[in-house]
């Protein structure tokens, strides 16, 4: 069982207001947020370095793969000038649709009234 | 009618369509919000194209072919390089940046850092990668009338310099939108067209292949020379993939969308528009296999895209497909040229001239046109007076530049509130003058050979490091001065718009 709270808050606050005012509250809202895009680019970025930032090691360990063909082109032609195109793009598209997720994610957060307001001395 | 005269026409006609749309785009220029930032309203798909425009620079359009035949497979970092920046731009920087409510670089490093120190030294680094990037576009225009009329060498630049002051000083931002959405258009199809004759014409003829002279390693993506190789690779990487969000006329772009959200939105455009145009040069550099011998031996592959048709066809046609990849390549400088110089004239309005002329509605677009002036001139006049540089080399060292210096600075100042302003002003110190230097010394022709003479002119993959370590540090150990109000304003770069709508 839960006790009332011990502070009455005379306005209404938002969780908004609470990100706004450097509440111990509204710091963790505001860590998380960043924390989840700070991840979701550290990932796309990830890929791009494993799949394209590899290349010139792969082709400097493995010096046949420059010799392989597929239609008479060259194995880094069809990479680096075809496909990774594509391939960058799938990469924005789908951080685009997932950073707006994350983003909506926040604003129902956010606006889904007070929540149980917490004590600032309870977090650092 | 002979081949110069149509060449000739080409580039007066896009000259004067240019400077047609700049002027019809002047109805809709009426305050200074206009001139910089086109007020702000510019839709993700417009402003995408326009982005394109800008961004597909003489370097993408003549420099890339050349450097394929010459190279081979590793010059293809180029163009991937310049396409992934826009990614590493889109997920570090891109909404967070138009969130900020910043008009230009300096601006965003004057809110988010309330120093006037650190926007002085943004003032005059935007200054120095504007010049830097425009001393090349002014380079090729040379190079290009020189190729396609037999012009001399200096009547380029002039061309160039008189349309862009033009076209910037009567309508900012706002006319520049449109023109450079056209010049996009204009640029794909004057590469793409003639590339799609070529292949036809060298499967009517045979598909002959490539002459024995095949330059060894045009297969290998990774430089010769083993580690000096590999290490000239992934500075290459390391300079494009981090500069292009540093670039002057790129970031200012970025204030032109309505919100963070159209920001992202654009940028994925952008990304399709780049991939797009970049599938082509390496058809030209395939095709200068064949036919480009000649080219080659004159040490003249660096005007490959404007001769291949002339070598290919005979007659009308090869004059027509030269005319029209001339119209593109004057496109090309003409766009690249107006973003840079809408950018640095941005920049030295805010920091010099709109000072002198004094802040009045009217006199801030005055003050404009005399920054405009300035902003064109002192490189137009440098590009008459240096030896080429080489045009991929020089926009390379931009990159390097902008990659040690604001690179570090936005994704530090975005993601990490513990910056301070003498940590700000140190990586910048740090990275201007590591990267900055290596410029200066290549501009004035030293050559250095072996490890020195990689790190020099491949510059990033030791300054962008240095000017992270450097910016985390200092900033580390003067943590006591790190602006109050800094949670507040990261709380405004990652809080969506939504939200903003809500509370007021």
């Amino acid at each position: 069982m839960t006790g009332p709270p011990r502070h009455v808050v005379a306005r209404p606050r938002t969780r908004l207001g609470e990100v706004h005012d450097q509440t111990p509250l509204g710091d963790l809202y505001l860590r998380s947020l960043l924390r989840e895009q700070f991840g979701l680019a550290a990932r796309t970025l990830a890929a791009v370095a494993l799949a394209l930032g590899t290349l010139p090691l792969l082709f400097l360990l493995a010096p046949d793969l420059a010799e392989r063909e597929i239609a008479g082109i060259g194995l880094a032609w069809i990479l680096l000038g075809g496909v990774a195109y594509p391939f960058l793009l799938l990469l924005g598209w789908r951080y685009v649709r997932r950073v707006e997720r994350n983003e909506r994610v926040f604003v129902d957060l956010v606006l889904s009234g007070r929540g149980e307001r917490q004590d600032p001395e309870d977090e650092g | 009618m002979s081949g110069a005269q149509v060449s000739a026409l080409a580039v007066v006609l896009v000259s004067l369509v240019t400077l047609g749309i700049g002027t019809w785009g002047l109805r809709f220029s009426r305050t200074t919000s206009d001139f910089f930032v086109a007020s702000r309203t510019v839709r993700p798909r417009l402003n995408a194209s326009a982005i394109g425009g800008e961004y597909l620079s003489a370097a993408s359009f003549l420099g890339i072919a050349g450097l394929l035949l010459v190279g081979g497979a590793e010059m293809l970092w180029y163009p991937v390089g310049w396409t992934a920046g826009y990614l590493v731009l889109l997920v570090l920087v891109a909404a967070p940046l138009r969130r900020s409510g910043a008009y230009t670089l300096p601006d965003f490093a004057e809110v988010r850092l309330g120093s006037r120190g650190v926007r002085a030294a943004c003032s005059l680094l935007v200054v120095a990668v504007g010049w830097l990037y425009l001393l090349p576009q002014f380079e090729g225009a040379g190079l290009t009338l020189a190729a396609a009329i037999g012009a001399p060498q200096w009547v380029g630049p002039l061309v160039v310099g008189a349309v862009v002051l033009a076209n910037v000083s009567s309508g900012g931002m706002r006319s520049i939108t449109f023109v450079q959405a056209f010049q996009y258009w204009l640029k794909l199809t004057a590469i793409l067209l003639p590339a799609v004759v070529l292949v036809i014409v060298w499967w009517g003829d045979g598909h002959p292949s490539p002459g024995t002279a095949v330059p060894g390693g045009w297969s290998s993506p990774v430089a010769d020379g083993g580690g000096i190789g590999l290490y000239t690779t992934y500075s290459l990487i390391m300079a494009l993939f981090l500069g292009t969000m540093g670039l002057p006329h790129v970031v200012v772009r970025f204030y032109t969308n309505p919100d963070g959200r159209a920001a992202r939105r654009t940028t994925v455009v952008v990304l399709a528009l780049l991939g797009l145009f970049y599938l082509w040069p390496p058809v030209y550099a395939g095709l200068g296999r064949v036919y480009g011998d000649r080219l080659v031996a004159e040490g003249r592959s660096n005007v490959l895209v404007l001769e291949l048709p002339r070598v290919m066809m005979d007659g009308l046609p090869g004059e027509l497909l030269t005319a029209l990849v001339t119209a593109g390549a004057f496109a090309a400088f003409l766009s690249t040229s107006s973003g840079l110089a809408i950018a640095v004239s941005g920049v030295i309005t805010q920091d010099v001239t709109g000072r002198l002329v004094g802040e009045r509605r009217r006199g801030g677009v005055t003050a404009f046109r005399l920054a405009a002036v300035v902003a064109v001139a002192v490189p137009l006049l440098a590009a008459l007076a240096l030896e080429n540089v080489g045009i991929a080399r020089s926009v390379g060292l931009a990159f390097a530049v902008a990659a040690s210096t604001f690179c570090p600075l936005l994704v530090l100042g975005i993601w990490w509130r513990g910056l301070t302003t003498p940590g700000a002003l140190a990586g910048l110190a740090a990275g201007g003058a590591g990267a900055g230097g290596a410029a200066v010394l290549a501009i004035a022709g030293v050559e250095g050979s072996g490890w020195s003479g990689a790190l020099l002119d491949q510059p990033a993959a030791w300054s962008v490091p240095l000017a992270f370590a450097t910016m985390a540090v200092v900033s580390r150990l003067t943590a006591d001065r790190a602006p109050a109000h800094a949670r507040r304003f990261l709380v405004r770069l990652h809080t969506p718009e939504s939200l903003e709508l809500d509370l007021s």
